[in-house]
């Protein structure tokens, strides 16, 4: 690409620079194509890495660390009470974590060839796109875009509020204190992983999530021993409850839902969800199709959408909305592009809840495998009878294996406890290379780790 | 569950075929034996019919691909709808009903073709496929890509049915694919025309080509897909087969007298009399007692398969290329009905009209140079089959009968065949024989 001249060609633009888009620019890079990102921020790494998997998961290690450092007690070891400096912490944060690995992915960008652009690609036809609100205005014309623009937090329906006591998980994740009262609105992964640091950090929190039950639609099981812990972490967990009404009143905020007397925060997290980013892109001057309700950008196994010439990646394309996924799918649609035979056809997409314990689940549940036309097979093994599960102190985690009856393969893997998130990379591998029961059985697995239970589980089902 | 629909079996070596149209849109509901897709093989320009009922999920292809045998095409939902043809179904906003879909004429035509039942190829029952995701591996699914196979209908030789590298590559082999891709096409970026593509080699690598460029300007211009499939046939029967060729010459006078006498009466019957449909006849017949010549090799089994139908092609020079229609069980027909055949199927190639089933099946082909002049051609034998004829422009010529120069009218004919099913001498006999059945044409007004 010639710098200076009133448009720019390329040969692939990718608009958005999160973890679906860098991944596309480099496999683009890889492959001899030139290659661009547009992003906002003018630099790689996206909500991943400045607003969410990476900062959260920071902060999680800070939590984890404070919690087996006051559980120590149980071994005879007191540290006494700790001392909290939320500066040091906030710095530690974003230079040494946040910031050490934008500039790897910089410096990535650069060996690659890829260059990132700031500001705001839009649409101007199928094969163009105008740059505005970067250092200048210009325009690049592309043989293939890929859309990654990612998703944004949802607002919460009803509430008008503005107010700095109002954080969605981006403001939480900046730690601007520790609130004597949270009020975390939503039981899903984020809820969960945002209440888990700011109760440890020392607030009492609250967590008021509207369906029966925390993180809708993970196995109950599964679920268990996470609640447990989450009840007795936080001050008070309200289920099958909806929050009516949040005012701002002196110094907090007042808080109403049905069957409870006024209740005031001093900060409240907003967690409901999080909605694809495909407004304001110029979509609809090209022949991209988005779906009616949810706004996602519709892409078929090689990630083209209906325009030839575009394709998307990411959160921007649906559920389940995953960093790992966008990335895979980005590989894919710059190998697409460069015209390999490559097809996002993925079996498992590994989900991983960060909280204490962690869940983790891949493939099929049960449910699932039986809508699907399959007789499952499933074995628990409890970390109860595990010998490195007693060593941590930490008992309560389960590993569920679910298996095809008929070709003994491994369909489905959900794993709870310490490390789950770990753990399940192997779950992950043999349901995607759709390995059997005894496959699984038959390796030899470390003793004494939590990856035996992972054997264990395939054993029990071979009786 | 959603069922889909690959490109089926097309018999005769076809192993791919270029999206002409796609017919149907995604969320139509359409009936079983509606059009769905018009392609193009090397053969002719065919409407697949749908081969279900149903709601049309998703669309895999679209117009200028090419794919291969196995490649899926199409989609169905299998929901509610499946049982319901075009209109029935409710909610008309996603489901518009397909009854009359938009047909595109191909170029050149002027009409849309009316698609014969018999000429939609079916996909050939497979083995059920098992529930639930694709047993295989990330890297065996890549592969079948490439290979242009679909993995649902593969049967996984693996532990616990899971279908392994060789599966994938035993179910493109039973396609009659190639099973390596050149690394050139591999590499080559996705470009929205079709752009060119390597030859299907032989198993020779032929040397690099000089810089043409260092003695003059070049051009470079993408073969045809016809153009392709010619060539890369023509190569395959030229490197595979010992060609033979016998030179004859057929007096024929009295049939062209016969065909004279009798154009006014057959063109009453709504039939044009040729040489062709005489030709024809003659080779038809000849055939049935020279069976060697109306067969093919099978090298692996060391076994000759002797048909026992004799379907004659006729090569036809088209604007698009050479074109092989097939008149089935010539030697079972009256010549008038060959004829009247014959002329049928000559207008629908003109009229890239044909059907798969006009393409397919032959056992032996005669071509025809006469129209355009020459004396004489010796052409390729149309592999699988192991002989050809070829026939050259009949000329006024002088003969010596009882002493007496006389003018006659002189067929000059090569046949060639395939050296591996038979010698000189039987090719010379064959040749024989069917210049006396044209030399005596009114036997073949009663033989069938």
């Amino acid at each position: 690409m010639v710098m200076g001249d009133l448009v720019d060609e390329v040969d692939v633009a990718v608009l958005g620079g999160g973890p679906g888009g860098y991944s596309a620019a480099f496999r683009c890079g890889d492959l001899g194509l030139e290659t661009v990102v547009i992003d906002t921020t003018g630099r790689l790494g996206g909500a991943c890495l400045y607003e969410g998997c990476i900062p959260s998961k920071a902060l999680l290690h800070v939590a984890a660390v404070l919690s087996e450092a006051g559980r120590a007690k149980e071994f005879g070891v007191d540290f006494g009470e700790p001392r909290i400096s939320l500066d040091p912490l906030r710095k530690w944060k974003q230079e040494r974590v946040v910031g050490k690995l934008a500039r790897g992915l910089a410096s990535v960008a650069r060996g690659k060839h890829v260059e990132v652009v700031g500001g705001r690609g839009v649409f101007e036809d199928s094969t163009t796109l105008r740059i505005e609100g970067g250092d200048a205005l210009r325009k690049i014309r592309f043989k293939h875009a890929i859309v990654a623009t990612g998703s944004r937090a949802s607002a919460l329906p009803g509430v008008t509020l503005v107010s700095d006591r109002l954080m969605d998980s981006t403001a939480a994740l900046e730690l601007p204190d520790i609130p004597e009262r949270l009020l975390v609105i939503g039981g899903g992964y984020i809820g969960l992983e945002m209440g888990t640091v700011y109760a440890t950090l020392g607030s009492q929190v609250t967590l008021v999530e509207m369906t029966d039950g925390l993180l809708p639609g993970v196995d109950r099981d599964l679920v268990q021993p996470l609640q447990r812990r989450i009840e007795k972490l936080f001050t008070a967990v309200h289920l099958k409850t909806k929050v009516t009404a949040l005012r701002e009143a002196g110094g907090a905020i007042e808080a109403d839902w049905e069957g409870q007397s006024t209740q005031r925060f001093d900060r409240v997290l907003i967690a409901v969800g999080r909605r694809a980013q495909s407004g304001g892109l110029g979509l609809e001057a090209t022949r991209v199709r988005l779906a009616a309700r949810t706004g996602f950008v519709q892409v078929d196994d090689r990630c083209r959408t209906d325009d030839p010439h575009i394709y998307a990646v990411g959160d921007v394309t649906g559920e389940p909305m995953l960093a790992h996924r966008a990335m895979r799918q980005g590989k894919v649609a710059a190998e697409a592009i460069a015209g390999q035979p490559s097809a996002f056809d993925n079996v498992a997409i590994p989900a991983v809840v960060f909280t204490d314990p962690e869940i983790a689940w891949c493939g099929l549940s049960e449910a699932q495998a039986k809508a699907q036309g399959i007789e499952p097979k499933v074995s628990k093994f409890q970390w109860a009878a595990s010998g490195r599960a007693a060593t941590i102190g930490r008992s309560d985690g389960l590993t569920k294996l679910v298996a095809d009856a008929q070709s003994g393969r491994v369909v489905g893997v959900g794993i709870v406890g310490p490390g789950a998130g770990e753990l399940i990379a192997e779950a992950t591998l043999a349901v995607e290379t759709a390995a059997l029961v005894e496959d699984v059985a038959a390796t030899i697995h470390a003793h004494p780790t939590l990856s035996e239970t992972f054997m264990e589980a395939a054993e029990n089902l071979l009786g | 569950m959603s069922r889909p629909f690959a490109l089926p079996d097309l018999g005769e070596g076809l192993t791919e075929a270029e999206i002409v149209a796609v017919l149907v849109r995604e969320g139509d509901v359409i009936a079983e034996d509606a059009p769905l897709l018009e392609v193009e093989t090397d053969k002719a320009q065919v409407e697949i019919p749908s081969p279900m009922g149903g709601r049309v999920e998703k669309i895999h292809v679209s117009p200028g691909q090419t794919v291969k045998v196995g490649t899926v095409l199409v989609t169905f939902a299998d929901d509610g709808a499946s049982a319901q043809p075009a209109g029935a179904a409710g909610d008309a906003a996603q489901r518009k009903p397909t009854a009359a879909p938009p047909r595109r004429a191909a170029p050149g035509q002027s009409s849309p073709a009316p698609a014969e039942p018999s000429a939609a190829p079916r996909p050939s029952a497979g083995p059920a496929p098992a529930a639930g995701p694709v047993a295989a591996t990330p890297a065996t699914r890549r592969l079948a890509r490439e290979l242009g196979v679909a993995l649902p209908g593969v049967r996984g030789t693996g532990p616990g049915g899971r279908i392994v590298d060789d599966d994938v590559r035993a179910a493109a082999a039973r396609a009659g694919q190639p099973t390596a891709v050149a690394p050139a096409e591999r590499a080559k970026p996705a470009a929205p025309a079709a752009p060119a593509k390597p030859l299907a080699g032989v198993g020779l690598e032929p040397p690099p080509l000089p810089r043409f460029e260092q003695w003059g300007p070049v051009e470079r211009t993408p073969l045809s897909h016809l153009r392709r499939t010619i060539a890369e046939r023509m190569t395959l029967s030229a490197t595979l087969i010992p060609h033979v060729t016998h030179f004859d010459r057929a007096d024929i006078t009295d049939l062209d007298a016969i065909i004279t006498r009798n154009l006014e009466a057959a063109r009453a019957q709504g039939v044009t009399l040729t040489l062709t449909g005489f030709l024809l006849k003659a080779t038809a017949l000849a055939l049935r007692s020279h069976p060697q010549f109306n067969a093919s090799l099978d090298p692996a089994a060391g076994e000759m398969i002797l048909k026992r139908y004799y379907h004659v092609g006729v090569a036809v020079a088209t604007e698009r290329g050479l074109i092989v229609p097939v008149l089935r069980d010539v030697d079972r027909k009256p010549v008038l009905e060959v004829a009247r055949e014959l002329g049928a199927l000559a207008q629908r190639v003109r009229e890239g009209k044909a059907t798969l089933d006009d393409l397919r099946g032959g056992t032996f082909t005669i071509t025809n140079i006469g129209a355009l002049g020459g004396t004489a051609a010796i052409p390729i034998i149309n592999y699988p089959e192991v002989a050809i004829l070829g026939v050259a422009r009949a000329r006024q010529e002088p003969v010596v009968r009882q002493g007496q120069i006389v003018p006659r009218l002189i067929l000059p004919l090569t046949l060639t065949f395939d050296h591996r099913i038979a010698d000189g001498a039987d090719g010379a006999r064959l040749a024989t024989d069917i210049v006396q059945r044209l030399e005596a044409p009114e036997r073949l007004l009663w033989e069938w």
